[in-house]
C-alpha cells in the first residue's frame, strides 16, 4: 500500500535526521558536564519473554542484603513476601523464624504501653534508623529506602537505543532492566584507591555511600562463588525481586495472553475477509 | 443519514418498548443498518479502537479507585499496595498507566487521519471540534491521572503545570492558589486531582456521545473524499462489515497494548515517578509523559513565559479553527499532492518536537524546537490556506462506487455488491 510505504520513508528520515541532528546537539552541552559511562547489559534469568528468578540466586542476594545493605538501608516489604511464589521460595517455616529474630516495637496494649515483641510473617522489616534525620546525622546523607530502587533509577540510553529497548528482539529489545543493570555497575564503580566516595557510575561521580562490598565478605553455603561481581549480580536480582514480585506471574499470564490474541486476531481477520468477499472495496 | 434496511419489530415486548422509548429502533439505526462508506481502509477503525480504550480506562481506573488512597502521606503506599497485594493489581495498574498511552497514541493516529483526509471540512465541523474538546479533557485527565501516585514526577510535573496559570497577567498567582488549594501543590490539590481526574472520564462519554451522534448526522468521511450520493452503490451497512473491520483493528491494538502491560510496562514511564514525592528534591529533569512532549518543547522553546503558555495552548486551540483555515475545495489528501507533501513534514515535526520535548532546554535543542515550532504553526496558518488557492489538485472521482471501480477494475463485482448490499449477511 502506498501509504504505509510512506509512512516507512517518514519513519525513516524522523529516524536519520534525529541521529544526525542529536549527537551535534548533544555537544552544546556545558563544560565540566561529568558524563557517567553507560553501564553494561548483564544476563538476568528474569528478563526476556519466559524470565523468571533464580530462587538460589534470589536467596544470595537476601543474604547479601541482610548482612549488608540492611545495616543503612530500610528494605519496606513484609517477611511473607520471602515465602511467596515467584519469590525467593523460603518455607512459610524459615519465613516465621526469619521473622522472629527482630524485634518488633508494637502497641499500645490494653494498659496503654507500647511493647516490644518478636516479628511476625506479616510484618515489614524494621527500617535501621527510627526516622530519616536520625539516618542523616549517623551517616551523612539519608540512604533511599530500597524496596523500589531497582525501578527508581535509570541511565539515559539516549537515540537510538531508546526505541530498539521496546522492540520485540530477545538480546537487543525488551530491555526493563536498567535498574538492575545500574545497580551492578555502580557497585563495580568504585575504582579510585584513594576516595571511597568516587563511583565511575553513579551521575556526578560523588557518591554517599562508600564501597560496600569487598571480594570474600559474604559466606554463601551454596557453593557460588564469594567475589564481588557474584554479590553484586546476586544482590541486584534480589532488589529486581523486591521492586516487582509479581514479574514471574506477569510474563506467565502475558504469554498466554499474547497466544490468545494473535489466534483471535487471525480468526477475526478471516472472518473479515469473508464478510467482505463479495463486497468490492 | 437513513439506514440500510429497516427495523421491524415482530416480537410483543419489543413491539410494546418501542412504543415507550425507541431505543432498539435506534440502536438498530445507528450501529446494524447505519450506511458506512464502502472505501474505508483501517485509519478508520481508530474510532473504534478509541471507543474500546475509553471503556478499558474507565473499568480498569474505577477498580483502581477501590484501592487507591488520594492522600499525599498514603497515595504512593496505596499504589505499591495495588501493585502487590491486591489480587491481579498489577495487571490493572499497568493496564491503566499503559492504557493512557495506547489512548494517546490511538487519538494521535485518528488526529492525523482526519487532517489527512480533510475529515474537518464541510459538513463535520462541528464533529471535529467536538473531537478538539475531546483531545482538550483527555490531557487534562491524562495529566491529573499520572499526579495520583504521587512520586517524584507526578509531584513536579503537577508543580511545573500549575505554575503555567501564574504567568497570567495580573490575577496568575491569585490562580495558581486557587488551583493549588494552597501555597503550593499539596494534600489538597492531589484530593482535587483526584475527583477531577474521576469526574473528567465521563464528561469525554458525554462528548464522545455528541461526537458519534455528529457523526451520524454527516455520515463517515472516506479515503477520496467524495460525499455518498446513492448509499446502495457506495455504502455497506455497519454491521456485519465496519463492525467485523473494527473488530479486526481493535484485536491486532490489543496486541500492542498487552505487549506493553505485560512485557514493557516501564518502558512509557519515568523511573523518577518510582520516588516518592520529595517537595525539598527537584528532579534532574522534569519530563511530562511523552503524549505532552511536542506541546512541552513548544512552551520552553519561547523564553517569554507568558508567551510561551499562549503557544503552547495555540499549539492545541489551532486544531479547532482547522475546518477554516483550510480553504481548499478538495477535501481528501489522496487527490492533493503538494498538500501531502507539506502533510509528512507536519508530521514529522510533530515526532521531532516529542523528540525535543525529552531532551533538556538548551543550547541546540532550544533552536531545533524554534525552527520545528515555525513549521508546526505554518502548516496551520501559512501553508493551508495558501494551498487552496494555488494547489493543482488530481481529478476527483465522481462518487465512492467509481472510486471504487477504478482502483478494483472489475464491473460486475460492484454490480453484484450494489445489488446485495441491503441485505446484512452473517
Amino acid at each position: 500500500m502506498a501509504f504505509t510505504r510512506k509512512i516507512g520513508f517518514v519513519a525513516a528520515a524522523v529516524f536519520a535526521a534525529v541521529a544526525i541532528a542529536s549527537p551535534v546537539l548533544r555537544a552544546e552541552e556545558p563544560p565540566g558536564f561529568a558524563e557517567a559511562p553507560s553501564p553494561e547489559r548483564q544476563n538476568w534469568s528474569f528478563s526476556g519473554f519466559f524470565g523468571t528468578f533464580d530462587k538460589p540466586q534470589l536467596q544470595r542476594g537476601f543474604k547479601v542484603y541482610k548482612e549488608v545493605c540492611s545495616n543503612c538501608h530500610e528494605l519496606r516489604i513484609p517477611f511473607r513476601t520471602l515465602g511467596q511464589p515467584g519469590g525467593p521460595g523460603f518455607s512459610e517455616d524459615q519465613v516465621k523464624a526469619l521473622a522472629a529474630t527482630y524485634t518488633i516495637h508494637d502497641g499500645p496494649n490494653l494498659a496503654g504501653d507500647m511493647f516490644d515483641r518478636p516479628g511476625r510473617a506479616s510484618d515489614y522489616f524494621p527500617p535501621p534508623f527510627p526516622n530519616p534525620e536520625a539516618a542523616a546525622a549517623a551517616l551523612g546523607a539519608v540512604p533511599p529506602e530500597m524496596s523500589l530502587i531497582a525501578k527508581s533509577i535509570k541511565f539515559e540510553r539516549g537515540f537510538p537505543n531508546f526505541v530498539f529497548d521496546a522492540l520485540p528482539i530477545p538480546g537487543l529489545g525488551i530491555y526493563q532492566e536498567v535498574g538492575p543493570d545500574l545497580i551492578y555497575a555502580i557497585l563495580h564503580g568504585y575504582t579510585k584507591e584513594d576516595d571511597p566516595n568516587w563511583n565511575l557510575y553513579f551521575p556526578g561521580h560523588k557518591i554517599a555511600m562508600a564501597k560496600p562490598l569487598a571480594d570474600g565478605q559474604v559466606d554463601y553455603t551454596d557453593g557460588a562463588p564469594t567475589t564481588l561481581s557474584q554479590y553484586s549480580k546476586d544482590v541486584a536480582a534480589f532488589l529486581a525481586w523486591a521492586a516487582e514480585p509479581t514479574l514471574e506471574v506477569r510474563k506467565r499470564v502475558g504469554l498466554r495472553v499474547m497466544l490468545f490474541l494473535f489466534l483471535l486476531a487471525g480468526l477475526v481477520y478471516f472472518a473479515k475477509k469473508r464478510v467482505w468477499s463479495d463486497v468490492a472495496h | 443519514m437513513h439506514g440500510l434496511s429497516t427495523f421491524e419489530p415482530k416480537n410483543g415486548f419489543v413491539k410494546w418498548l418501542e412504543a415507550r422509548l425507541p431505543i432498539l429502533s435506534f440502536a438498530h439505526g445507528s450501529f446494524v443498518a447505519f450506511p458506512t462508506p464502502k472505501n474505508l481502509n483501517y485509519w478508520w477503525t481508530f474510532g473504534g479502537i478509541l471507543s474500546f480504550m475509553l471503556i478499558a480506562q474507565i473499568v480498569t481506573g474505577v477498580v483502581l479507585t477501590m484501592h487507591y488512597t488520594p492522600e499525599s502521606t498514603l497515595a504512593f503506599g496505596s499504589v505499591e499496595k495495588i501493585m502487590r497485594d491486591v489480587n491481579w493489581g498489577w495487571m490493572l495498574r499497568y493496564a491503566h498507566s499503559n492504557g493512557a498511552s495506547m489512548f494517546f497514541f490511538a487519538v494521535y493516529i485518528h488526529m492525523f487521519r482526519g487532517i489527512y483526509y480533510g475529515s474537518y471540512k464541510s459538513p463535520r465541523e462541528v464533529l471535529w471540534i467536538l473531537g478538539v474538546i475531546i483531545f482538550l479533557l483527555m490531557m487534562a485527565t491524562g495529566f491529573m491521572g499520572y499526579v495520583l501516585p504521587w512520586g517524584q514526577m507526578s509531584f513536579w510535573g503537577a508543580t511545573v503545570i500549575t505554575n503555567l496559570f501564574s504567568a497570567i497577567p495580573l490575577v496568575g498567582d491569585d490562580i495558581t492558589v486557587w488551583l493549588w488549594g494552597g501555597f503550593s501543590v499539596d494534600n489538597p490539590t492531589l484530593n482535587r486531582f483526584f475527583a477531577l481526574h474521576y469526574l473528567l472520564p465521563f464528561m469525554i462519554v458525554a462528548v464522545v456521545a455528541l461526537h458519534v451522534w455528529a457523526l451520524h448526522v454527516c455520515g463517515q468521511n472516506n479515503p477520496d473524499g467524495v460525499e455518498v450520493q446513492d448509499i446502495h452503490k457506495d455504502c455497506v451497512p455497519f454491521t456485519p462489515h465496519a463492525t467485523m473491520k473494527d473488530s479486526v483493528g481493535i484485536a491486532f491494538f490489543l496486541i500492542l497494548y498487552c505487549w506493553f502491560i505485560f512485557y514493557i510496562p516501564n518502558y512509557l514511564g519515568d523511573a523518577d515517578n518510582y520516588i516518592p514525592a520529595n517537595p525539598m528534591k527537584t528532579p534532574a529533569h522534569i519530563v511530562p509523559e511523552w503524549y505532552f512532549l511536542p506541546y512541552y518543547a513548544i512552551l520552553r522553546s519561547i523564553p517569554n513565559k507568558l508567551a510561551g503558555v499562549i503557544a503552547m495552548f495555540a499549539a492545541i486551540a489551532i486544531l479547532a479553527f482547522l475546518p477554516w483555515l483550510d480553504t481548499s475545495k478538495v477535501r481528501s489528501g489522496k487527490y492533493r499532492p503538494i498538500f501531502r507533501i507539506f502533510f509528512w513534514i507536519f508530521v514529522a515535526s510533530g515526532i521531532g518536537l516529542g523528540y525535543l520535548g525529552a531532551m533538556p532546554p538548551e543550547g541546540g535543542y532550544v533552536l531545533a524546537a524554534r525552527i520545528l515550532g515555525v513549521v508546526y504553526f505554518g502548516f496551520f496558518v501559512v501553508v493551508l490556506p495558501l494551498l487552496g488557492l494555488f494547489e493543482k489538485t488530481t481529478p476527483v472521482p465522481a462518487s465512492i462506487a467509481d472510486a471504487v471501480l477504478a482502483r478494483t477494475g472489475s464491473a460486475s463485482s460492484v454490480a453484484a455488491s450494489a445489488a446485495s448490499a441491503p441485505q446484512t449477511k452473517g
